[in-house]
């Protein structure tokens, strides 16, 4: 556009021009403020890991001075790092947010589910049917997740607002247009809408972001020693939820983690890199997708991400 | 650093996935795993080493039938810029998706095929930028290797397309020979097209101004959520939280509230809860005022000196983007940013025919991917700016009142 005329935008790094991280962050506090007005019921789903940490911190930031207006909600599958478990809990009391926890372990029982079996037995999947119980116990209209476009073919086509039906269903052919910035959440009943407040964030925009803001972190996202067994190339935590098998070598190396899932689907990397500085460096450096290198669950299938939203998954 | 949004617009064969491919591969942005998954599938479909444009392929519903059904949003970035491509299928059906990709864009590649030139796609492509005013157009000319790296061939397209710029008045046009499968001229130059001395694609890409393209001379807010704590420290405060679309305010600026017209002055300003001496485009922020008065969700506040337009008729441009048709007299809501009230279309003028920007009778109703010009009347006043004047404060949707599907684009005339 130039009809600017009588003012010059002193922009990128000028006096009025917002860097790439001001840009990303005033988008996402816009894409809040809208949750919180559109919707009745929203929810932030929280994990502990970092992307949902920035979540958090973004919403409190859109909000400010007032309180975040509604609850973390954490789907817990009984396989979490403790780390992040203390982390949670002492977020949510930092930030005066109301935490609501639903665990998978009663989902199972309740509904009288088959465990998962297997070597790495993951509750990922059954995570989908503690969300939806959640949802329609609090009557969610709105729930706010940490996904990004980066992660993932799926979610690069994925809107904002993305619009579920009664059974939490995504339909990639269905989506509605998603112009300028203009969110549209309208519903109707018995639907509810996912919202991706960092869309357009990639992993090391977080992690600079997280720099930038001196956002504190879970302990494992850091070097640290840990048992683990080596599986197919990737490094597992040794566990109560792991199954040994004769052959399975446990060893103990220094390991950090790039994403914070269950223990039982998440794989560390092998680093020595203990702050922010040397993570941001290593990833910088890496050679492999955070999903490649750290998400066992995805490499069953190539759709597998795929396949789960269009069952309800996040 | 800051962040460039394009889109690219190119029919199914120009060549546009190996494009947005050979970007991703040579500025070192795909990573180890990808590319595994990627020579596993060149291997599968027999298509070379390496097939750039599986990159970004999408969906399984999508390989299975071998299109494109959606717009996919791609990211990556050099020392320099942060880089949002939307990619937009190209088929002549979709015109809705490359609206949709094309809305929040700061330029458009065009991809020609040197071997065909100008086309009514390129056309089609050219005149919804130009609708949607997207400020920067680079015109790709590509498949350079299939035409022995001819200058003259270049040439001759850039004759016509600068024609086609000139009707459509685009006036910032960059042209480029290139070879995506190749990778001519996309982050090196070529070594086959010496006459060219320009600038390699990812440089454009990297050196385009795009500060100039946000307005700071017309301010307008509109609120998007009120923050009232009511707590015992915070008993009176009352914060109208939203994102400033344009222009500049300062504490102490003469502030007018719309559609009601009320006049106030700015006693606070704050971003993300730190009070600031003046907030700018495209910042989200809160402003206080000095009076008490009623303001609620979708109000203006803008400078009494600069006012935008109000009214409750309003010609428009749409872009019908919904299986179900536009029946002229029925109501719809219109969504203008926050601001959400009923609105019937009322009359349709004429039809915009995306290829030739010729005008043409409507008959009946208006269909999937059809543009009209229209007038709708609102059940309350809009404060708007046209789209012309004020990309940023021009734009709107509409939304069905029954599926709540978003069924138009709204350019404010």
């Amino acid at each position: 556009m130039s009809e600017h005329s009588t003012q010059k935008n002193n922009s990128p790094l000028g006096v009025r021009g917002l860097d790439y991280l001001e840009q990303l962050e005033a988008e996402s506090i816009h894409i809040f403020r809208e949750i919180a007005a559109q919707f009745e019921k929203p929810a932030l789903l929280f994990s502990g890991g970092k992307d949902s940490i920035t979540l958090v911190h973004l919403a409190k930031k859109a909000f400010a001075p007032g309180k975040i207006p509604f609850p973390l909600v954490h789907i817990d599958t009984g396989h979490n790092f403790q780390e992040a478990l203390d982390y949670r809990d002492a977020m949510a009391e930092k930030v005066n947010a109301t935490l609501i926890v639903r665990k998978v372990e009663d989902t199972i029982k309740a509904k009288s589910l088959t465990e998962p079996k297997g070597k790495f037995p993951s509750r990922n999947w059954l995570q989908t049917y503690t969300l939806l119980d959640t949802i329609e116990e609090f009557k969610f209209d709105a729930c706010i997740g940490g996904a990004r476009r980066d992660e993932e073919k799926a979610r690069a086509k994925e809107r904002i607002f993305s619009v579920r039906d009664d059974f939490g269903q995504w339909n990639p052919k269905l989506q509605r247009p998603e112009l300028w910035n203009t969110y549209n959440g309208r519903i109707s009943k018995g639907e509810n809408v996912r919202v991706f407040p960092i869309s357009n964030w990639t992993e090391l925009d977080i992690w600079n972001y997280i720099k930038k803001e001196n956002i504190q972190l879970p302990s494992i996202y850091f070097a640290h020693d840990r048992e683990v067994i080596v599986h197919d190339g990737q490094l597992v935590a040794m566990s109560p939820y792991v199954t040994l098998e004769e052959g399975d070598e446990v060893v103990t190396k220094q390991v950090r983690y790039r994403t914070v899932g269950d223990m039982t689907c998440t794989a560390a990397v092998e680093s020595s890199a203990s702050t922010l500085d040397e993570v941001i460096n290593e990833i910088t450096a890496a050679k492999i997708s955070e999903r490649g290198e750290t998400r066992i669950d995805d490499k069953v299938t190539e759709a597998a991400m795929e396949d789960r939203k269009k069952n309800g998954y996040f | 650093m800051d962040i460039l949004r394009f889109i690219t617009a190119g029919s199914v064969d120009d060549g546009k996935s190996t494009l947005i491919g050979r970007l991703l591969y040579d500025s070192k942005n795909i990573l180890i795993d990808q590319l595994e998954q990627l020579e596993k599938h060149s291997k599968n479909k027999e298509a070379g080493p390496i097939d750039l444009a599986l990159l970004t392929d999408g969906l399984r519903a999508e390989r299975e039938q071998g299109i494109t059904i959606d717009v996919a949003y791609r990211y990556f970035s050099t020392p320099k810029r942060k880089f949002i491509i939307a990619d937009a299928p190209g088929h002549v059906q979709y015109t809705r998706n490359m609206i949709t990709g094309a809305s929040n864009a700061n330029l458009i590649i065009v991809l020609v095929d040197a071997r065909q030139g100008v086309v009514e796609q390129t056309r089609r492509h050219s005149i919804i930028a130009s609708l949607l005013k997207i400020p920067h157009v680079v015109v790709a000319i590509n498949k350079m290797d299939l035409v022995d790296f001819s200058e003259d061939v270049y040439n001759n397209i850039v004759i016509d397309y600068a024609a086609v710029a000139k009707q459509l008045g685009l006036t910032d046009v960059t042209y480029i020979p290139i070879s995506a499968l190749q990778g001519d001229n996309i982050v090196d130059a070529s070594t086959s097209m010496d006459w060219y001395e320009g600038k390699s694609l990812l440089e454009i890409l990297e050196e385009v101004p795009v500060d100039s393209d946000i307005n700071l001379t017309d301010p307008r807010f509109q609120v998007q959520f009120v923050i009232r704590p009511q707590t015992e420290d915070l008993h009176d405060y009352r914060g109208y939280a939203g994102r400033v679309i344009s222009g500049v305010y300062k504490k102490g600026d003469a502030v007018t509230v719309l559609p009601a017209g009320i006049e106030t002055t700015i006693s606070k300003l704050e971003v993300a809860g730190e009070e600031v001496e003046e907030i700018f485009a495209p910042q989200s922020a809160t402003i206080l005022l000095a009076s008490d008065i009623d303001i609620s969700r979708g109000d203006s506040i803008v400078k009494s000196d600069n006012l935008p337009q109000t009214a409750n008729d309003v010609e428009v441009l749409l872009c019908w983007m919904d299986e179900k048709p536009l029946i002229p007299g029925n109501k719809y809501y219109l969504q203008h940013h926050s601001r959400l009230i009923r609105s019937v279309v009322k009359h349709v003028e004429y039809k915009l025919d995306v290829n030739s920007l010729q005008q043409q009778p409507v008959e009946g109703n208006v269909k999937l991917n059809e543009v009209v010009k229209a007038t709708i009347k609102t059940a309350s006043p809009l404060v708007y700016d046209s789209y012309q004047h004020l990309r940023a404060n021009g734009s709107a949707i509409l939304i069905d009142e029954t599926s709540h599907s978003t069924v138009a684009a709204v350019l404010f005339q």
